[in-house]
């Protein structure tokens, strides 16, 4: 048990944009989105600009450039989308490092990989440097559906109960010879979170017991989410 | 004799599966006791409890909490009464922090503001836990949040406070300290375990139940050195431990 404290992504430090109350943090997150997504493709210069006042705001939290590189790994499946589209588009073809490709596919593709970077690199400058905790009374405050809220608290909450069982199975998997060699393995890992699944659904169970026997009616009290 | 804080009379519950769990439960306690509920495995105990504050609602007799009977439009009023502190504390501590957690049910019965925090401090303090208020529960050690659990039940300032296997994988020195705070508190307390010498330790009276029925409600010696008894009820006194050789109790 134990394990590291804090959250995965949070970065620990004392920096304006740590104090920076949760809520402003979210909308300019959003804005500065929907402003990236609205930018025709082709604009780089704009796009330049985007990266510039990114990596300024990235030099004033403090948290080292390395730490947010590692974790744009989340991104890899849309880099993989965005260097096939060029190859599966059609359309008139044009040249590119010698090779033939599709001209508008080479257009998307370089768009959704920049806006893709920008965007993954906000996200995660915004976990950074926001305790998951804040983040959620941020969105409250924003008036996102108490429900919502609620939701992704008892995620947050139980992100680590649940991993931790899914550890302790693959231990007690391997304890017993298992290795997950070859396909033929597979199903041995489908019924394994399979099992999970109906130990998390029956935890959610109890959990929802537990919070009847403290009188729970539906809402969390504002006075709750305001003392976390 | 004063209004039972607790009253049960007849109590018969079958699941809907059609499983006959509790065959006419009699169990009365009155304020200030400590009463141990012991029996084997599936005996019933778990259904019990869950009866106590309206979760199950009894096929037959009744529950009544301070004289207040059990039934859907007094459920919040019982459930502020009757505090349930579950086995395991990851399904109890539902929010980010421990101060939150703490809160929700106060917070639930009405209170904020500086009344909701006083009374979470006042509950974290009972339970020597007051300097965790901010932390994640899940960064506590499990002593740490199993006294936490039963801090967020405290809070509620319940008339009875029931705790299901309070001692369970809890290490020696928490199981002890947990001990400590138990009889430290002014609170009338049902607590369901298989620990047979923490239920020797911290409650004066037993009752068994067995196979859904009452089988045994006296002290807790003369329960568990009634060989005939314990045996005909899948109760064993761990290796080594006998209540005949313990001359006096802590507290």
């Amino acid at each position: 048990m134990g394990g590291p404290h804090g959250h995965l992504l949070h970065f620990h430090a004392h920096s304006p944009i740590h104090r920076t109350p949760a809520h402003v943090k979210i909308l300019t997150l959003v804005g500065f989105m929907l402003l990236v997504v609205a930018t025709p493709r082709g604009w780089y210069l704009a796009y330049g600009v985007y990266l510039i006042a990114l990596l300024v705001v990235v030099a004033a939290s403090r948290v080292p450039p390395t730490y947010l590189l590692k974790r744009m790994v989340i991104e890899t499946p849309f880099v993989l989308f965005a260097v096939l589209l060029p190859f599966v588009a059609t359309g008139p073809r044009t040249e590119f490092l010698g090779l033939t490709v599709s001209e508008s596919g080479l257009h998307a593709g370089t768009a959704l990989l920049i806006k893709g970077t920008l965007g993954v690199l906000a996200s995660l400058t915004l976990a950074a440097t926001t305790e998951p905790q804040a983040l959620l009374a941020g969105l409250a405050r924003l008036r996102v559906p108490s429900l919502m809220v609620q939701i992704m608290g008892f995620m947050i909450r139980y992100l680590e109960v649940v991993t931790d069982e899914l550890r302790r199975m693959a231990i007690a998997r391997e304890s017993r010879g298992f290795r997950a060699r070859n396909p033929r393995h597979w199903s041995v890992l489908a019924r394994s979170f399979g099992a999970l699944f109906i130990r998390s659904f029956e935890r959610g169970e109890r959990v929802h017991l537990a919070m009847l026997s403290r009188g729970y009616d539906g809402t969390t009290p504002d006075a709750v989410m305001r003392s976390s | 004799m004063s209004v039972p804080v607790l009253d049960v009379a007849g109590l018969a519950y079958a699941y809907p599966d059609g499983h006959q769990a509790l065959y006419g439960v009699d169990l009365h306690v009155h304020a200030g006791e400590r009463v141990a509920l012991l029996g084997p495995n599936g005996a019933g105990k778990t259904t019990l409890v869950l009866h106590l504050n309206g979760i199950l609602t009894a096929g037959a007799g009744s529950v009544e909490v301070g004289g207040l009977p059990v039934r859907k439009e007094n459920l919040q009023e019982i459930r502020r009464r009757v505090g349930i502190v579950f086995q395991d504390p990851d399904d109890q501590l539902f929010m980010g922090t421990v101060r939150a957690d703490v809160a929700f049910g106060p917070a639930n019965l009405g209170l904020k503001g500086p009344e909701l925090e006083a009374r979470v401090m006042e509950a974290l303090d009972q339970v020597g836990m007051a300097d965790f208020a901010s932390r994640a529960p899940h960064h506590l050690s499990f002593g740490q949040r199993r006294r936490v659990a039963v801090a967020t039940v405290l809070a509620m300032r319940p008339e009875i406070l029931v705790l299901d296997e309070p001692s369970s994988n809890l290490d020696p020195a928490s199981r002890r300290e947990l001990a400590d705070i138990l009889r430290s508190l002014d609170v009338t307390v049902l607590m369901v375990t298989h620990d047979l010498p923490y239920a020797f330790e911290l409650c004066p009276r037993s009752v068994v139940l067995s196979d859904g029925q009452v089988v045994a409600d006296g002290s807790t010696f003369d329960v568990l050195t009634d060989d005939a008894l314990m045996r005909a009820h899948r109760l064993e006194l761990p290796f080594g431990f006998d209540p005949r050789r313990i001359d006096s109790l802590p507290g």
